[in-house]
């Protein structure tokens, strides 16, 4: 646990589903392999530049699996008793606290990718746009307990604005 | 204000009632001149036109006006057991029923024309939805003041007769108003642009850098007359039912504006204000889009409560409604914020009070945001690579409405940006259940 501030918040941390790793290294790898063919195209045309194509899609590669890794292990969420914490980042890191009675909206959503491995998106919208509480790569049933409980706690808790 | 015009009676608010009858005059002043307008270019460029075509243009004209009056007939409206409600719409009917625990402010609006004919708009906001709100345009100024004493009288539980209190806070002195539009920002670097456009345009004869320069400065200039003339006399009270704003040149409003309706205070100073110690305080509001139709001080997110006065009047006025918080100052971030914000890093304050946060940011125009822990939606901890390596974080305080509103306090270390993550969710959820919050929007 290398997070310095957020990560030593007591209780246990819950984190993305591993197949969403495998689904980000995929659409790494999807895009150095297809920069990689087109290096190979044009090198019977011009072998310089697809040598640098291809050099180019190994460090893509290389270093967008390394991103991908790191930027997998910040995700976590922490239901406590009034509110969700959830933390991101590499670069920036982040760490959001929205009490449950500031929840206006939960959803749920699944592109076609994350659909095929049977992830869901989990997003949390309060009154304020600057919020930001978005748990991807749960998996569905997951994501459906963590909605449904996520709505009751916020109904019990409602609050005006 | 204790006896009504009417002789004393109280009003009779639950049968039917109807506009002014002048009303179709003051809306279609706002439809037919664009139209005269339009009409009139070709007329005049021509010199004279063909009987034909005066006969359609009159045509025209004549219709708006149908148009209008019919509106006013098939328009009337009550207040029916604690609910206004509007009935209005020729082809499609349309009935509005607003129930007055949902109502958010109670605005007297008077444009140009209206004032002229002595009427008044009523418009009853209730947050939410902009289906939520009700405009009654127009009515006679003494009843439309009269209508809007009895509904916030009625929103309140009290009777209608009893009086209100109202203790001045704050009015905007006309000549500093004067002194202080040009030096705004949006004001000034425009104009600056367009005199350099101009001088280049003389010596290089491009007629059209001149145009553009003319239009900016048109551009500008209009919207320095707008400022100038919503803001003209501006006032704020203190009521029983929060605040009440008054001011406008042409067009004259009337707003109140319930506390528990302001997410956040900020107080603004423009780099060219600050020689001269001035300042401007708005406030978040939430709730209820702004309509095209609306400039921004008469609705929407950010009311302006005092347009120009000096600093410390401004926290004068910021002290009676968050009370000593206005007053916080703050701490500064550690000095070794200074490398990852340099122009910022002099004005960078944050503090904590009493239920309030303050935060202080800026790099030429000095915001300082107050806001309450009760309206806090959010905290967020934030921590860039270059604040990791000087052992800094950002925690935000976000508020209801978009990503600007809410307070940052800035590169704290951290320790102490640490220390508020742990300590700020319980601060504020005990605000919330110390506060008792406002109606809830429609929804």
């Amino acid at each position: 646990m290398e997070n310095p501030a957020p990560g030593d918040q007591p209780g246990i941390w819950s984190r993305p589903n591993p197949r969403l790793l495998t689904l980000r290294r995929g659409e790494v790898g999807a895009g150095a392999v297809a920069l990689l063919l087109i290096g190979l195209g044009l090198s019977f045309t011009d072998l310089a530049v697809g040598a640098a194509l291809a050099v180019a899609a190994l460090l893509v590669g290389g270093f967008g699996l390394a991103y991908v890794g790191r930027r997998f292990r910040s995700w976590g969420y922490l239901e406590r008793v009034e509110d969700l914490l959830v933390r991101r980042g590499v670069m920036f890191e982040r760490l959001s606290v929205v009490p449950y009675g500031r929840m206006q909206t939960v959803e749920v959503t699944a592109g076609p990718l994350e659909r095929s491995l049977g992830l869901a998106t989990v997003q949390l919208h309060t009154a304020s746009a600057a919020s930001d509480a978005r748990i991807p790569g749960l998996d569905r049933s997951t994501a459906a307990d963590l909605r449904d409980r996520l709505v009751g706690r916020g109904e019990a808790t409602a609050e005006g604005l | 204000m204790a006896a009504s015009p009417t002789g004393g009676s109280t009003p009779v608010w639950d049968s039917w009632h109807r506009l002014h009858p002048l009303s179709p005059v003051v809306q279609a002043g706002r439809r037919i001149l664009p139209l005269v307008v339009v009409l009139a270019v070709p007329f005049l460029s021509q010199g004279s036109s063909t009987k034909s075509q005066t006969l359609v243009d009159a045509g025209l004209v004549a219709l708006a006006v149908v148009a209008g009056a019919a509106e006013w007939l098939v328009t009337r409206w009550r207040i029916e057991s604690g609910v206004l409600r509007i009935d209005t719409g020729l082809v499609r009917r349309r009935t509005t029923k607003l129930p007055l625990s949902r109502v958010q402010s109670i605005d007297l609006v008077r444009p140009g024309t209206a004032r002229l004919l002595g009427l008044a708009e009523v418009r009853v906001r209730s947050g939410g939805s902009r289906e939520g709100d009700v405009r009654l345009a127009y009515l006679a100024a003494e009843r439309a003041e009269h209508l809007r004493d009895g509904l916030l009288a009625l929103v309140r539980g009290t009777h209608p007769s009893s009086p209100v209190s109202e203790s001045p806070i704050a009015r905007t002195s006309t000549s500093r108003l004067l002194v202080s539009t040009p030096l705004r920002g949006a004001v000034l670097w425009p104009t600056l642009v367009a005199a350099a456009l101009l001088a280049f345009g003389r010596h290089l004869t491009h007629g059209g850098l001149v145009a553009v320069a003319t239009l900016i400065l048109l551009a500008v200039g209009t919207g320095a007359a707008r400022i100038l003339s919503s803001q003209y006399g501006f006032e704020v009270a203190r009521t029983q039912d929060g605040l009440l704003i008054r001011g406008g040149a042409v067009g004259t409003f009337t707003e109140t504006l319930a506390l528990h309706r302001i997410q956040a205070l900020r107080v603004v100073e423009p780099l060219l204000w600050r020689p001269f110690g001035w300042a401007k305080l708005v406030a978040d509001v939430a709730g209820g889009q702004r309509r095209r139709d609306e400039d921004r001080s008469a609705s929407g997110r950010i009311r302006t409560l005092v347009p120009v006065a000096t600093r410390t009047e401004v926290l004068r006025v910021a002290e009676s409604i968050v009370g000593p918080a206005a007053r916080e100052v703050g701490t500064a971030p550690p000095t070794r914020a200074r490398l990852k914000a340099p122009l910022s890093y002099p004005l960078l304050r944050a503090g904590l009070l009493d239920g309030y946060a303050v935060s202080v940011v800026g790099r030429v125009r000095r915001l300082t945001t107050i806001i309450p822990l009760a309206k806090v939606q959010s905290v967020r901890w934030v921590q860039g690579p270059v604040q990791r390596r000087l052992g800094l974080a950002t925690v935000h305080l976000d508020a209801a409405g978009g990503r600007s509103t809410g307070a940052a306090l800035r590169d704290r270390s951290s320790e102490e940006a640490r220390e508020l993550l742990g300590r700020l969710p319980t601060l504020c959820a005990a605000a919330r259940r110390s506060t008792p919050a406002g109606p809830a929007p429609l929804p």
